[in-house]
């Protein structure tokens, strides 16, 4: 039932009024002294180098989609792997044939050099 | 354990050897050098004919694969007649296209070996589709067939035209898919399985439910988009402008007939229950598609904008067969029509992109209307040939169109749907207009058209013209076939 | 329990939300993800009515449509890098060198 979520949700209040509150009260009470120091972006302590948003090189984006592509196939892996001992040998050759045609993808991505950084 | 069936594999055997052929081929090809490319070409041939010879050797058998344990009705593909013919089709296709893409993608500077891998596997992603038999294998096999078409629109990288193609196709028909798939949710919402043959039984039983009408209209809605129906027709004329042509030609002839054999599959095995709601809506679909695509072609001067408003066009005159589709008296003998009428669309088809690419230029030149002038004094089989294709396009005989549309009208009449028949014949009159535009310019005008002597794009050329002629004067075998072919649909 | 009522109207409300996003926004990013945004409505809907059969075919179909709209998104930013390459723009309302 929904009552059963009546907890989380009374949490979920309290610790958000407590944060106000204690914010509330440091913004009330504290000293406020505006420096050009203080208002800098905070990077660890040093000088804020260039502008905040970077631009990533195109080169992450290729990794991160060849790794969403052989990522999202561990899909398949977790039902196979909990029903395998019922699949038998049926279950590892499928799942050899599956193996097979990802590899083919690998070989060719790894061939045409999408891998290499440089 | 569920033993390892031999029956399952023998039912898809084509069709795996072709995956099989393609995913070799892409790693071949890694290892062939750049000027030897006509041996990816032809290994792609190659591996397509093999397929076609195994898909032949499957005619006359039936059986289901793929089938739930113990319940041998609820199966995930299907082999039968249809399905046979259905791929010899789509392998023919497939051998018509690498044959016109050849000297073209060396000509433009685009040759590069993954071209005829991924038309490999998109057309095994259209076979799979013709021997589908649940809902949830439909999706698979679109996508399958859909994703190497994005990337092939787009083939020719450096070219902006292309590029925008594949964009604007890849974004509308992720859109359709979305639509089907949500046809598909509310389909398995409403009966509980995405089995065709169970969705049938279980529709049939009970009352119709509303949300097993809204998701069949849904599904159709997706389908409307992949085979271009009005008004789901937006993105064709800008996609097959600026898509590489022999990408075009594939396309219009591919993707439309595994569009085609997914929608009989779908709506003939799995809703003939709701053939009272569908069918108001596919005469209005088929009968807008035929209006408007062949007003919108007149006002074209870009012969490949021409050819893609014809090929909407065309789209209406198929669906028509599929009208009738939930009445079994009638339904037959029109989707055999629909059938042939699709086969003489696709070599048709296939010869006309066929000059369109031996006239094609760099940079896109050569591709007005206007160009065509002066063709029949400086090549006259070619001219003949064009002509040839756009008579059959019209439906003038002797050609292949013209016999396509005779069984296609007086199976449409004899279903009852008379004023469809009218609008069919009135629209094809309409669309003499503009093909005949193409024939003037041709043998009236005065030109300089150029072309290379490419011996692939001839020969199919000139194959396609011989076979639009002869086959029109001995149909009767092939239109057999095809009734053989949906006999047992019903 | 959450009424399996309440999981369809929502699958339905992101499907639409989806829809109408590629309808109506200009960035191809955006349209990419609202079509995105479908068929993780549509999953929602195969699941819930898995829950509601008793049954795995929903969900397994649920990885497939993971799997699928992985591929898709490989595609797809592949063509929307190699456009903003050349456009420096994604606005989709700029893709209109085809016309007529």
């Amino acid at each position: 039932m929904l009552l059963e979520y009546l907890a989380i949700a009374v949490l979920i209040v309290l610790a958000t009024v407590v944060a106000l509150i204690a914010i509330g009260l440091g913004g009330l009470f504290g000293p406020k002294k505006k420096t050009v120091n203080k208002s800098m972006p905070y990077e660890s302590g040093m000088m804020p180098i260039g502008p905040g948003t970077r631009r990533m090189p195109v080169r992450y984006y290729l990794i991160g989609v060849l790794f969403i592509l052989f990522d999202i196939e561990v899909v398949f892996f977790l039902p196979w792997a909990i029903v395998f001992r019922q699949l038998g040998w049926f279950g590892l050759i499928e799942m050899v044939v599956f193996v097979a045609i990802l590899l083919v993808g690998y070989v060719y991505a790894w061939k045409k050099g999408a891998l290499e950084w440089e | 354990m569920p033993p390892i069936n031999f029956n399952d594999i023998e039912v898809l055997l084509p069709l795996i050897i072709l995956v099989i052929w393609a995913c070799l081929l892409l790693l071949v090809d890694l290892f062939i050098p750049k000027k030897h490319k006509w041996l990816t070409a032809l290994l792609a041939a190659f591996g397509l004919a093999l397929t076609l010879g195994f898909t032949l050797s499957q005619l006359g058998s039936e059986s289901n694969g793929f089938c739930a344990t113990g319940k041998p009705s609820i199966c995930m593909v299907v082999l039968d007649g249809f399905s046979v013919l259905v791929n010899a089709l789509l392998l023919l296709t497939g051998l018509l296209g690498v044959a016109l893409a050849y000297g073209y993608l060396k000509r433009m500077g685009i040759e590069r070996g993954e071209y005829y891998t991924l038309m490999l596997f998109s057309i095994s992603g259209m076979m799979l589709m013709a021997q589908a038999s649940d809902l949830i294998i439909v999706f698979l096999a679109l996508e399958l067939l859909s994703l190497p078409l994005y990337v092939l629109s787009a083939f020719a990288r450096s070219n902006s035209d292309s590029q925008e193609a594949g964009l604007k196709y890849f974004l509308l028909g992720a859109f359709s898919s979305g639509f089907i798939l949500y046809g598909i949710a509310l389909v398995y919402g409403a009966t509980g399985s995405t089995s065709l043959s169970q969705i049938f039984e279980i529709a049939s039983v009970g009352t119709s439910s509303l949300l097993l009408t809204i998701g069949a209209a849904l599904i159709l809605v997706g389908l409307g988009f992949k085979v271009a129906a009005v008004p789901f027709h937006m993105w064709t004329p800008d996609v097959y402008q600026g898509a590489p042509t022999p990408v075009t030609a594939f396309m219009t002839a591919g993707a439309k007939i595994a569009g085609f054999a997914a929608l009989l599959r779908v709506f003939g095995s799995a809703f003939p229950n709701l053939s009272e709601d569908i069918t108001p809506i596919l005469w209005a679909l088929s009968a807008a598609t035929m209006i408007v695509g062949n007003l919108l072609a007149i006002a074209q001067t870009n012969i490949k904008r021409m050819l893609a408003y014809s090929s909407i066009a065309h789209t209406g005159y198929i669906l028509m067969a599929f009208v009738p589709y939930g009445n079994p008296e009638v339904a037959p003998v029109s989707i055999a029509a629909g059938l042939f009428y699709l086969f003489a669309y696709t070599i048709t088809n296939f010869g006309a992109w066929g000059v369109v690419i031996a006239l094609e230029q760099k940079e896109s030149k050569g591709l007005q209307i206007s160009d065509y002038a002066g063709l029949r004094r400086k090549y006259p089989v070619l001219a003949g040939a064009m002509t040839v294709f756009m008579f059959s396009l019209i439906g003038f005989p002797p050609t292949l169109g013209m016999v396509g549309k005779f069984y296609l009208f007086r199976a449409v009449l004899s279903g009852g749907y008379t004023g469809l028949a009218i609008i069919g014949v009135v629209t094809s009159l309409v669309s003499a207009f503009y093909y005949l535009r193409v024939v003037v310019n041709m043998y009236m005008f005065a030109g300089e058209p150029k072309t290379d002597n490419e011996f692939w794009l001839r020969f199919t050329i000139a194959g396609a013209a011989l076979v639009t002629v002869v086959f029109s004067l001995v149909p009767q075998g092939l239109f057999a076939w095809a009734s053989r072919a949906v006999l047992k649909l019903f | 329990m959450v009424p399996q009522d309440y999981y369809i109207a929502l699958s339905a409300i992101l499907f639409t939300i989806g829809a109408l996003g590629v309808l109506i926004r200009r960035n191809a990013l955006i349209i990419f993800m609202s079509i995105e945004m479908m068929l993780n409505a549509a999953n929602l809907a195969f699941v819930t009515f898995a829950n509601t059969y008793q049954h795995l075919n929903g969900r397994i179909i649920a990885f497939f449509v993971i799997a699928v709209a992985a591929a898709e998104v490989a595609v797809g930013l592949a063509l929307i890098v190699a456009i903003f390459k050349s456009k420096h723009s994604i606005d989709v309302d700029q893709m209109s060198s085809l016309k007529g």
